[in-house]
């Protein structure tokens, strides 16, 4: 029999003020008075009378908590409540937490059919009709993961509701089964396009798989003489994916015949590594989870950036936890495992003002997120898989463009520290031996992620798991990673490692299989989180918070002593082998058995064909009314303001090592740039940096990616990198990457991603690109839409300075200091946030160029500057051009500045000329800061005032100024309310 | 003799690293424990003269902060640590550490979401009150907090014999480094702005800022700016921060 509590608790009061703010702002005519909120929790097991008054009493904390078991607990009055749990099988972390305290407190194991979900009461008081309950109760929960129930009043009964026990409920699984593969082209093209053949005739999702490569599929089966089983084929899918493989990246572009990323990427990092030499600093590049560089002699930093557009569209709470989550395993899993000492976040989402409806289907019932609540739920997923793994969040950015209205670019990168060396191992090299067993632990397998997107919300309601998206569980993560960083690792427990993301199982073993040259792994041992899944969804389910390691036969037992002390549950499902081959079994029937190098290199190359995609440009108006009136609205614009109120919800001094702040200075102003000292016992330091302009795709993707490289290096620079030490990481995010236009734009990028990274000698370590980010619906009236997100790149940069207390900051810091500005100004307004402002597209005015040449001797002077701490302050000029990076530096520092600049008015303001740095220089310091940069174009502008005002002094007597209050008002202003 | 300090780790504790740095770097002996290794063997207990329950997440705060872990506490070391108190011994509960003390019963009073129902990383100014061995000589300071749920709770009356037997011994002050960000004071909307309090004659102490992130001179936020002035009146800049004076003063207890 299943049970219900239910706490009303004081801890809720914010929460349901929180909610009440949100509702009042979202139904202005609705007369609601108040909100209150109760927690349930509903155990599905049995429980003794005394057994449940223990269990609500370990669930009530007297001083702020009520508790009832025999009903749920509600105001005294109110119109409707709403109860808000999970569809079965979606992660419930809060229940399992219950589960674990309800076992220790009444000193047994729950049975494996039993379990606790957690759910929500929500009380609306004031007269609310049923249609407005219904409505809130939409913006309150997300269908594809949750479930709501809408109870009036009048049928309360003092609380004596029935339960709802979301158990999932699966049909006997159906046997593994042959696929036909000699069939005609047509069906083979419909089993890639809409999946296998399930037994109740519905085809069971996307394999993705080409026409060519089923054929090469069908061709290598032909000559085993055997038609291959389903699970076969599905783990061929995920191994040739785009995903896994990086098939765009790797197949031959246009004449490039070798692949873009073999020629531009890993060309760039050979090149510059030659040259190097003896300086070389790189030690891990490409072949591993994250990229590893030497932080010293004893320690090596990693780096991974991944993206989880998709899942982040659907539910976006759901899509950035496990984004995040899922790249610390990416520091887990590099070598044998490193520490994760530093998150980092990037959201690209469509203009929170954007109002528009869009649908995904044709009878617009399924309506698509909003970009406010796409963007308040990625806040919070970051928050919650940050902050609870103990993980800082130092850098991150926002970015709103209409084009990520359809599909949000949620970025997620992680930042580890591991020891070059302990117990006689390199720590950044592993191998999997033939004879070690195969060790799965973390958490259990359902059906999660297995053709994720494709199923439709209709089919998630009747006992069958929710499996489009997922939710991250911290907690068992941080558990097995202390397990991992404290205890595992030094005594050599296992040989190798690697973290289970897409393709779950069917790509983490086969990968290391390819170490020891084969694997025999039999699926039925696999523990599962609901009975009923058949062999093959076991095989490539991404269940989160997975690790696969290879454990020398006679070390198992204390690894899993160790794990289990931890709460952690470890599981033997097979053993690496040198047969040369992946056989799967599933009890004693074999049901996977290929070579690892048909699985690996089998699949056919394809020719990608691309061509020149033609241009509207539009013009810019000649002259604008009012300078200051255009420098306070881009400070408003959601591209150049703040977004200080998603930062400090990122815990950014957990672990003690944060030298520069996310927000800096008196004024809070966000940073492009962070510095971290992950070690006591060593003044260096790791400076993190980003680079990105998608606007500037829309008129030239070659100087789009020319920008971002640049931007990352400068803002490194300027917080204290040197160029000497100095790596960065590519992350492609494209959209209709199958059109030869987009290709064209892909292969332009591509080629500068080459030319800026040997230009300026910063090798790639890790990459990564998703190349379908568009969005296919319908709007209001039904009519098809379109929405392709601008090419982008993101460039993260990763180094490491001497001394992090020669870390630099952009706050303006004493009165009488120089102010120089570094680099040339052009009439350069292409992607610019003033095109976009005055123009109304981003397609207006000449694309920035980038000179290198030129630049790489402004950095060094600005490295040579921080280093003799000839400068009090630096900032990289970016988007809103000189007059926007005045203003931030003034508003960080709460102190002003007077500045005389030539040339016209509005290049001299608002040009996005890359290049150039704005500095600070202390008046004893001048001489020698000039002396230094003898050579590079270098100007003293003006000068750091006391008066709390911005000063421009223009060509023809033209003066603009504005008070730090009017420009701090501004630049606070677009998301004020995150 | 550096007096030894036990850490407890597990189930989504996380700051014990560095709150082992600083215990370290101010002259103790520190080693990280996990909790299921003291239920295991609550005799370890023996060995040391501080315990800390450092900053974390455990169980996610799911259930409410500290609730679970504490629950875990109170029911398999609750006697063992009432007679590691019979001792004259130091304990601590820094942020996750503090609800858990609460949470076990350790500290009277609840820690509740903040105000603005958001987790919240900023800077506070603090005030020392009461005369806890913890605080010996120090009267203000600032220090990071980090937490979602920190707003101190109890009855008024409770409050009231709190402050009569000189319980609360930190409170948030509007100060040098609020009025500079232009934030409030207290930043979670804690009753009577209390940000730790004490009991056991001040012997244990629990706390939501981190003293531990607050340890050194680098970590502060404005040290770039501090550090122009520091040069130009020719002085060398300091090595710490307040939040190490914290630990100087455990150890200093046993000297």
């Amino acid at each position: 029999m299943a049970h219900r509590i239910t706490v009303d608790s004081r801890s809720d009061h914010a929460k349901a003020g929180r909610i009440f703010s949100t509702l009042t702002e979202r139904f202005k005519d609705a007369k609601l008075t108040g909100i209150s909120c109760v927690q349930a929790y509903t155990i599905d097991a049995t429980l003794s009378k005394k057994e449940l008054e223990r269990a609500c009493a370990v669930l009530t904390n007297p001083v702020i908590d009520t508790a009832s078991s025999t009903r749920v607990l509600s105001p005294d009055s109110f119109s409707y409540a709403l109860e808000i749990g999970f569809h079965p099988g979606v992660t419930d972390n809060v229940g399992s937490t219950v589960r674990q305290m309800l076992e220790d407190a009444l000193g047994k194991k729950f049975k494996e059919s039993e379990a606790v979900y957690s759910s929500q009461f929500i009380f609306l008081t004031g007269r609310v009709s049923k249609e407005e309950a219904e409505q809130m109760s939409l913006e309150l929960h997300n269908s594809l993961i949750e479930r709501v129930r809408v109870i009036a009043f009048a049928d309360w009964n003092g609380g004596r509701i029935p339960l709802v026990v979301p158990k999932v409920r699966l049909a006997k699984p159906a046997p593994t089964r042959t696929v036909n593969l000699d069939v005609s082209d047509d069906e083979l093209v419909q089993i890639g396009k809409e999946g296998i053949l399930g037994p109740d005739g519905v085809r069971r999702g996307p394999l993705a798989l080409s026409l060519p490569e089923l054929h090469a599929i069908r061709d290598y089966f032909r000559k085993k003489k055997r038609a291959p089983f389903d699970i076969e084929l599905e783990a061929l899918a995920q191994t040739w994916s785009e995903h896994c493989k990086h098939t765009i990246f790797s197949d031959p572009l246009d004449d490039v015949e070798e692949g873009i990323y073999k020629r531009y990427i890993k060309g760039a990092t050979e090149k510059i590594r030659k040259a190097k030499g003896k300086k070389d600093f790189c030690v891990s590049v490409f072949k591993d989870n994250s990229g590893g560089i030497v932080f010293n002699d004893d320690y090596l930093v990693t780096h991974k950036m991944e993206t989880h557009n998709t899942p982040s569209a659907l539910d976006p709470y759901g899509g950035a936890i496990t984004g995040i989550v899922g790249v610390n395993r990416d520091a887990i899993g590099f070598g044998i495992g490193a520490k994760p000492i530093a998150n980092l976040f990037g959201f690209c989402v469509g203009e929170p003002t954007d109002t528009r409806t869009l649908y995904r289907d044709t009878e617009r019932t399924r309506e698509l997120l909003s970009p406010r609540r796409i963007l308040s739920g990625v806040v919070k997923g970051i928050e919650a898989g940050g902050n609870q793994s103990g993980i800082p969040t130092p850098l991150g950015f926002v970015y709103a463009d209409e084009s990520y209205r359809g599909k949000p670019l949620v970025f997620a990168g992680t930042i580890g520290l591991i020891p070059r060396k302990r117990n006689g191992r390199l720590l950044h090299q592993k191998k999997a031996n033939a004879g070690d067993l195969v060790v799965m632990f973390g958490g259990r397998v359902g059906q999660d992620g297995i053709h994720g997107a494709t199923f439709s919300s209709e089919a998630l309601s009747q006992g069958s798991p929710a499996t489009a998206v997922q939710i991250g569980d911290p907690i068992t993560q941080k558990k097995f990673s202390d397990a991992i960083i404290r205890e595992l690792r030094d005594k050599k427990l296992y040989t190798s490692i690697t973290d289970n993301g897409a393709g779950g199982l069917s790509c983490s073993v086969a990968e290391m299989a390819q170490e020891s040259g084969g694997c025999s792994v039999d699926l039925s041992s696999v523990p599962l989180k609901y009975p009923g899944l058949e062999p093959w969804q076991i095989w490539i389910s991404e269940s989160q918070e997975r690790m696969t390691v290879s454990v020398p036969r006679a070390k198992w037992k204390e690894l899993k002593a160790i794990l289990a002390k931890h709460g952690v549950e470890a599981t033997v499902i097979g053993k690496f082998t040198a047969s040369g081959s992946c056989v799967v079994t599933y009890g004693k029937k074999k049901i996977v058995d290929m070579e690892l190098s048909f699985l690996h290199n089998g699949r056919p190359k394809k020719q990608l064909v691309i061509k020149k995609p033609e241009l509207k440009s539009a013009t810019l108006p000649e002259v604008r009314a009012d300078a200051k009136k255009t420098l306070l609205a881009l400070l408003r614009r959601p591209n150049i303001g703040s977004y200080a109120t998603i930062s400090e919800q990122y815990d950014h001094e957990v672990q003690g090592m944060s030298v520069t702040k996310p927000l800096v200075g008196r004024g809070r102003v966000n940073a492009d740039a962070a510095v971290i000292r992950p070690l006591r016992t060593d003044t260096k330091g790791v400076v993190m940096a980003h680079g990105y302009a998608p606007s500037v795709s829309a008129v030239d993707a070659y100087a789009m990616a020319a920008v971002s490289i640049d931007t990352a290096v400068r803002n490194a620079v300027c917080a204290g990198a040197p160029l000497s030490h100095l790596a960065i990481l590519d992350n492609f995010c494209w959209s209709s990457s199958n059109t030869p236009e987009r290709l064209y734009e892909l292969k332009e990028a591509a080629k500068a991603v080459y030319d800026y990274a040997v230009a300026y000698g910063t090798p790639y370590i890790s990459g990564k690109d998703s190349m379908y980010n568009d969005f296919r619906g319908y709007d209001a009236k039904g009519n098809a839409v379109h929405v392709a997100t601008l090419p982008t790149l993101l460039i993260s940069a990763i180094g490491v300075m001497k001394d992090a207390k020669r870390a630099m900051t952009f706050d303006t810091k004493t009165v009488g200091d120089a102010v120089y500005l570094l680099g040339t100004t052009r009439r350069e307004f292409g992607g610019s946030e003033y095109a976009k402002l005055s123009a109304g597209t981003y397609v207006a005015g000449e694309a920035p160029v980038v000179d290198a040449k030129e630049n790489l001797k402004t950095y060094r002077v600005i490295e040579k500057a921080i280093e003799k701490r000839l400068l009090s302050a630096a900032l990289g000029v970016s988007r809103g051009g000189l007059a926007c990076a005045a203003s931030k530096m003034a508003i960080a520092g709460g102190l002003g500045l007077t500045l005389t600049l030539a040339g016209d008015t509005d290049t001299a303001l608002f040009s996005e000329s890359q290049g150039r740095v704005l500095v600070t220089v202390p008046k004893e310091k001048t001489k020698a800061f000039e002396a230094l940069a003898k050579g590079i174009p270098v100007k003293r502008i003006g000068t750091v005032t006391e008066e709390e005002k911005v000063v421009f002094k223009l060509a023809k007597k033209e003066t603009v100024e504005a008070t730090l209050a009017e420009l701090a008002k501004a630049y606070r202003m677009p998301y004020a309310q995150f | 003799m550096k007096p030894k300090a036990l850490i407890f780790s597990g189930y989504g504790l996380n700051c014990e690293e560095e709150t082992k740095v600083a215990l370290e770097i101010a002259g103790a002996l520190a080693d990280i424990v996990h909790i299921e290794d003291v239920v295991k063997n609550p005799k370890l207990l023996g060995k040391y003269q501080i315990a800390v329950f450092p900053g974390g997440f455990s169980y996610g705060d799911d259930t409410g902060s500290g609730k679970a872990y504490g629950a875990r506490v109170k029911h398999h070391l609750g006697t063992e640590l009432r007679k590691f108190l019979e001792r004259d011994t130091l304990m601590l509960g820094i942020c996750n550490g503090f609800q858990i003390l609460t949470a076990s019963g350790i500290l009277p009073g609840a820690l509740i979401a903040n105000d603005s129902a958001r987790f919240t990383c900023r800077w506070v100014d603090l005030e020392v009150k009461g005369n806890s061995p913890w605080l010996t000589g120090l009267t203000t300071l600032s220090l990071p907090i980090a937490h979602g749920e920190g707003k101190y709770f109890d009855t008024q009356e409770n409050l009231d014999a709190l402050e009569k037997a000189g319980g609360i011994a930190l409170t948030y002050e509007t100060g040098e480094m609020s009025l500079a960000q232009g934030l409030p004071g207290n930043p979670n909307g804690a009753l009577r702005n209390i940000a730790g309090i004490t009991t056991y004659e001040g012997r244990v102490f629990g706390l939501m800022p981190h003293p531990e992130r607050g340890a050194y001179f680098d970590q502060r936020p404005d040290w770039t700016v501090l550090r122009e002035r520091f040069e130009k009146e020719g002085q060398k800049t300091p090595e710490f921060a307040a939040g190490i004076d914290i630990f100087k003063n455990a150890v200093k207890y046993f000297s």
